[in-house]
């Protein structure tokens, strides 16, 4: 089961990045494990770490204050690319439990509320102040971000709204399982498959 | 009744129930599975002792980590090898039907659902893979999905899916010589962004996307995905019922009949609006080649790598200035010219017969440039048995290509096949993201005629100043 998420106060780390493709979030070689677990040591792994294996002092996620963060800031169309949900494993195991962007790419967005990982959208402007306040601060900066009220403070002035939409809000307030809710409907996905057969379905080998 | 769109006429017809907070349940009509997304679903499966519901309309491959040279030999890598063993597993377990390594019938997922006749127009598509989008060329529509939903696909043969907007593509004329399907969406991703049809579906329209070939329209609607789009579609007419035509798992006899009947009301109605509109004039397009790290960062071949101050935002002089970097570029570098190592024909995009062909003509009595190291990987074993029979391998293997089998390859360097740092590679696959070929490696990306060329001149060329035979179209 997924863990629920209502709402959640912690460091902010930040990625002034665009574009934040699903291959660096998780590059191919660390694909090949057949479990939901083990991803959050490769996470950012080309930009986290040189290629002797040693952690690169530039990239963003290994500056000291960076330290323990559980909520990530970063540029527009976030998780871009290929549709592996380990991105977002990996991402969850790290510790984050909410990203916040301008925008995301489709499949990253659903994989993120598969997973407990609240994607917050919020407008450019917005986004350009959190890295300003997070940059002020030395990166010692810490946020609320808050599901059931659909709100996104600092405690120090910054303060603004989301939105959810109610089927996914629900999911991630309750941690609740997917399949598990639409085998309520399954009377209706049976007799879905009636009529199909019936009007000899879309495909016919069946 | 009210005109509807392509999209809305699939949709409409695949909405089992409406949630009342919003998405619909939508039927699946064909799941695809490969090995490297689908592990994770299966033991969800077990765990909470679900079975597949569906097993006939679920169809599984092995591509994505497969090695492309001898298969005979065991698989060296003991973690991929162990990827492949449980898609077995699970196939046998869950009943499902898997076209394996030793199968005549093996490729890229994208490959060889079309090939066999399992993707057929007016069908809702899923697979754990983002390149599904090359099935909505049938007029499917056909979209990647992440690990959770391919479970939740396995158990329910439903996706949840908030009705996406739509957008429409209209592409006019006709492309020049020497210009192909790889070009025109290059060029709309150029145009739009990669984030431009971010939560819309795209219908390619207009007299260019009508005279594609069903293998170009795959091509185009392949990189939906890089334009931001989950899916991209085209509406299904005689070219796609002449390509259906006796393939293994189309319909036959009455129930084909039937089936193109239905076909037929596959269209856009007149009348009918899309949320946003984008107009693109085939005959100006040039053809492309990416600067940068992002499928966005094109430009005609003719053209040259831009600085970073041609750039309005602080956001796109970084990420500009980041990419010249990592691609060792300077700005004012002309893209012809350009030297490189390696090149790479193959993936789900331009790794199909009329692929191979374009680029065996391109090559056909010349030789790979000395130092440079170029591949032909073909979408499935069924395209390397036909480019075999027309005598394309031996044309590539005499020109100093290496002939493989089929898989995805160096498109995303999961197998052996990468690129080492530094190495800069002219490729006819789709994503040129940091190190998506091997870290460190330079990715170009062109159509397959573009590649071929910049094999044999050693540097990146504008293939229509070749000779008139090299004519792609």
């Amino acid at each position: 089961m997924m863990e629920p998420f209502v709402r959640h106060t912690g460091r902010l780390a930040a990625l002034p990045r665009a574009n934040v493709d699903t291959d660096q979030i998780i590059p191919k070689q660390f694909l090949k494990r057949v479990e939901r677990t083990g991803f959050g040591p490769a996470l950012f792994h080309d930009w986290r770490f040189r290629p002797d294996g040693s952690p690169n002092p530039d990239f963003e996620l290994n500056h000291p204050a960076a330290r323990g963060a559980t909520l990530l800031v970063a540029g527009e169309n976030f998780g871009c690319g290929s549709s592996r949900e380990h991105a977002v494993w990996a991402l969850r195991e790290y510790g984050f439990r909410a990203i916040l962007a301008h925008s995301f790419a489709d499949i990253f967005f659903a994989n993120c509320c598969q997973n407990g990982v609240v994607p917050v959208r919020l407008l450019p402007q917005e986004i350009a102040e959190l890295f300003r306040r997070h940059q002020a601060a030395g990166g010692e900066y810490q946020l609320t971000v808050d599901l059931e009220e659909q709100r996104v403070h600092d405690g120090l002035g910054f303060r603004t709204t989301f939105s959810m939409e109610p089927y996914r809000r629900e999911m991630l307030l309750h941690g609740l399982d997917e399949i598990g809710r639409t085998l309520r409907f399954e009377d209706r996905i049976g007799a879905y498959e009636k009529n199909r057969d019936a009007r000899c379905g879309m495909r016919e080998a069946s | 009744m009210t005109a509807r769109t392509l999209f809305d006429k699939v949709w409409d017809a695949h909405v089992v129930h409406r949630l009342p907070e919003g998405p619909a349940l939508l039927y699946v009509d064909l799941h695809l599975v490969h090995e490297v997304t689908s592990p994770q679903a299966f033991e969800g499966l077990r765990q909470a002792g679900r079975r597949v519901r569906q097993p006939a309309l679920t169809v599984a491959t092995v591509d994505h980590n497969v090695p492309t040279g001898d298969r005979t030999a065991p698989i060296a890598d003991p973690i991929a090898a162990r990827q492949l063993e449980a898609l077995a597993a699970n196939a046998r377990d869950f009943g499902l039907e898997l076209f394996d390594l030793q199968s005549p019938q093996q490729g890229i997922v994208h490959v060889i659902g079309p090939e066999l006749g399992l993707t057929q127009p007016g069908m809702v598509i899923v697979c754990g893979d983002s390149h599904t989008a090359t099935h909505g060329a049938f007029g499917a529509l056909a979209l990647g999905i992440g690990t959770s939903e391919v479970e939740h696909v396995l158990a329910t043969q439903c996706l949840v899916w908030s009705k996406p907007g739509t957008m429409e593509a209209r592409v006019s004329r006709a492309l020049a010589p020497g210009v192909t399907a790889k070009d025109l969406i290059l060029a709309l991703i150029g145009r739009i962004g990669t984030a431009g049809a971010t939560g819309h579906v795209i219908e390619y329209t207009g007299e260019a996307i009508g005279a594609l070939s069903m293998e170009e329209r795959m091509t185009v609607c392949n990189m939906s995905i890089e334009a931001g789009a989950r899916a991209g579609m085209i509406a299904p007419d005689e070219t796609t019922v002449a390509y259906l035509a006796g393939r293994p798992r189309a319909p036959r006899g009455a129930a084909w009949d039937r089936a193109v009947a239905r076909w037929r009301d596959l269209h856009t109605d007149p009348g009918a609006t899309y949320d946003k509109r984008i107009e693109l004039d085939a005959s100006e397009v040039a053809p492309q080649v990416t600067w940068g790290t992002s499928p966005g960062m094109v430009t005609p071949v003719t053209g040259r790598v831009p600085s970073p101050a041609d750039f309005t935002t602080d956001a796109e002089q970084r990420a500009v200035t980041r990419a010249l970097e990592y691609m060792g570029l300077a700005p004012g570098t002309p893209l012809e010219g350009l030297p490189i190592d390696r090149v790479f024909l193959g993936s789900c995009t331009n790794a199909r017969i009329e692929d191979l062909r374009a680029a065996a003509r391109t090559v056909r009595g010349r030789r790979v440039a000395t130092g440079v190291r170029a591949m032909v990987v073909p979408g499935s074993q069924q395209v390397k048995a036909q480019a075999e029979r027309e005598g394309l391998d031996r044309v590539f293997s005499e020109a100093g290509f290496e002939w493989r089998n089929a898989g995805c390859s160096m498109c995303l360097g999961m197998n052996p096949d990468v690129l080492q740092s530094g190495e800069r590679c002219a490729s006819t696959s789709n994503r040129n993201f940091e190190g998506r070929q091997g870290r460190g490696g330079r990715t170009h990306l062109m159509s397959p005629p573009m590649a071929a060329a910049a094999a044999v001149a050693g540097h990146i060329v504008d293939v229509r100043k070749w000779a008139g035979e090299l004519a792609v179209r």
